[in-house]
């Protein structure tokens, strides 16, 4: 009982360390990114090529003045950083991030809880999520935050309906299972998710973006009207948990899609690669092999949001609700039909 | 601990906190603080469920009413702007009024709790009904035709509210 307790903390500690070590590096790739795509040079200055750049911009952070309106409701004013920041970690505790290892005999799952429900937990997590910029947005007691966070707020909820309609086509293809690490292990034995789930993934992807509020669906901070969107009455730290936050959900919602829809810590011929090497079920080896693969997926993900950010245009906010409701969502009710006919024609439902 | 195992525990303190939230949102003055107690009510019986073995059903409670219906209420709320200046004043007899009903409505619930007898709960197969697979199972064969009912009157009610939420009706 006393090791569980102790090894599930150990998980959970490094799990939520890997979550902001990521998120910080996320925000100096973002810069050294986009520092490439405009032909400059990016921060240089704090550490060896910039790489204390993080530890300089939390500290900063940290040191500025933190202002709360006067009219504002203080109490939800500070609850509504403090839950965004919550959720958005919360969400990791579901993704398994390699294969079991066992020691002396016994055996670690490295996953926090790998409960029959994941893919439930985390729509349930993510919901809650507007809650904090809800609150926090309405709080402000500002016109262009509250404008910001009604923006944000219908946006998710838009976008959660084509998204969890398109997971549902996935689940299918998984053999109707909730639970991640299930869904992972199913595509180790055959193909990734992604050859039979193109569309789906493509609805993911897009509603991802949104989910996170990520350009091109950066509307709710929209700085042309919004002045700083539902941030803008923040300062200080609380200012910086919203921003890290976003980072956050983007690292976990990389690793979602790579563990729902390109193996997660599998890859091709991984089978063939542990032979040559001799490596056996529940060798550490293994877990450090399969947790690269997964990691490197990630950081390609992560690479490609920023890519888009830099890229694209921002949407008009009636696109943006026409793309969801009239484009994505239809589309992934087709993907559901097809995918319901290719799974029936393949013999895996049965009347 | 005390006698009662942890099960009980989590289910007395979880009672406690559901109905002082419950009694929260009808206390507080701020319609937006209302809002967001009854959302903490929401979680406490989502774990109430979760104590039933029920993850399915707790899980879906919070995706869908705290996730996205009092999303929709928070909304309108803030929009709206309520606050204490805007709530109208009632007068004396108007309270008067609402007291004397309230109480008889609470006379008449409790009399009629009275005659009822203890509800026996019906296992199905060691209450591992809550169950995704489980539920499911029952869903779509034993309770097939009132699952459909309830969609077609979920989507008598969509249907109805976008045609009253249409401005040019032809």
């Amino acid at each position: 009982m006393i090791t569980f307790v102790i090894y599930k903390l150990i998980v959970c500690v490094v799990v939520f360390a890997l979550s902001l070590g990521v998120a910080a590096y996320a925000t100096l790739w973002e810069r050294k990114f986009s520092a490439l795509l405009q032909d400059r040079v990016g921060p240089d200055r704090a550490g060896p090529k910039g790489l204390l750049q993080p530890l300089a911009d939390g500290g900063k952070m940290f040191f500025k003045e933190e202002i709360i309106p006067n009219v504002s409701n203080r109490i939800l004013f500070i609850l509504g950083p403090c839950i965004f920041m919550i959720t958005a970690v919360m969400t990791s505790a579901v993704i398994p991030w390699c294969k079991d290892v066992s020691i002396a005999g016994k055996v670690y799952s490295m996953q926090i809880t790998d409960i029959n429900i994941g893919v439930l937990y985390l729509f349930g997590v993510v919901s809650i999520g507007v809650y904090g910029i809800m609150i926090g947005g309405w709080a402000s007691n500002n016109k262009y935050a509250l404008l910001g966070a009604i923006r944000a707020s219908s946006q998710m909820i838009s976008y959660e309906i084509a998204m969890g309609i398109s997971v549902i086509a996935l689940i299918i293809t998984a053999g109707g299972t909730l639970s991640l690490r299930e869904i992972v292990e199913q595509q180790d034995a055959g193909f990734a998710n992604i050859v039979w789930q193109p569309l789906g993934f493509i609805i993911f992807f897009v509603c991802a973006l949104a989910e996170t509020n990520r350009a091109p669906f950066d509307l709710p901070e929209c700085e042309a009207e919004l002045v700083g969107g539902y941030h803008t009455e923040y300062s200080s730290m609380k200012l910086g948990l919203f921003l890290f936050a976003e980072y956050i959900n983007m690292f976990i919602s990389s690793a979602v899609m790579s563990a729902f829809y390109f193996g997660g810590y599998n890859f091709p011929w991984s089978h063939e690669l542990y032979d040559a090497l001799g490596l056996h079920d529940g060798s550490k080896w293994i877990a450090i092999i399969g947790f690269g693969a997964f990691f490197t997926k990630i950081v390609i993900f992560i690479s490609v949001f920023m890519w888009i950010r830099w890229t694209l245009p921002r949407f008009r906010y009636d696109q943006l609700m026409n793309l969801g409701w009239k484009i994505l969502l239809p589309l992934s009710l087709l993907n559901l039909a097809i995918t319901v006919g290719v799974e029936f024609l393949r013999g895996n439902i049965h009347l | 601990m005390l006698g009662y195992t942890i099960t009980q525990w989590l289910f007395g303190v979880l009672s406690f906190l559901a109905i002082m939230f419950a009694l929260m949102v009808v206390f507080s003055r701020n319609p937006v603080n209302s809002v967001l107690y009854l959302v903490m009510t929401f979680f406490c019986i989502a774990g109430h469920y979760l104590l039933m073995n029920a993850q399915f059903l707790a899980i879906v409670h919070i995706v869908v009413y705290a996730g996205a219906i009092m999303v929709l209420f928070l909304f309108v709320i803030m929009l709206m702007n309520l606050n204490e200046d805007t709530e109208p004043q009632r007068t004396q007899i108007t309270k008067i009024i609402a007291g004397v009903a309230g109480g008889l409505l609470l006379f008449v619930l409790v009399g009629s709790l009275k005659g009822t007898e203890q509800l026996q709960l019906q296992s199905y197969g060691a209450s591992q009904i809550g169950l995704v697979k489980n539920l499911g199972k029952v869903l779509f064969s034993e309770f097939l035709f009132p699952f459909e009912i309830a969609s077609i009157l979920l989507l008598a009610a969509l249907v109805g509210s976008i045609m009253i939420g249409k401005k040019d009706i032809k």
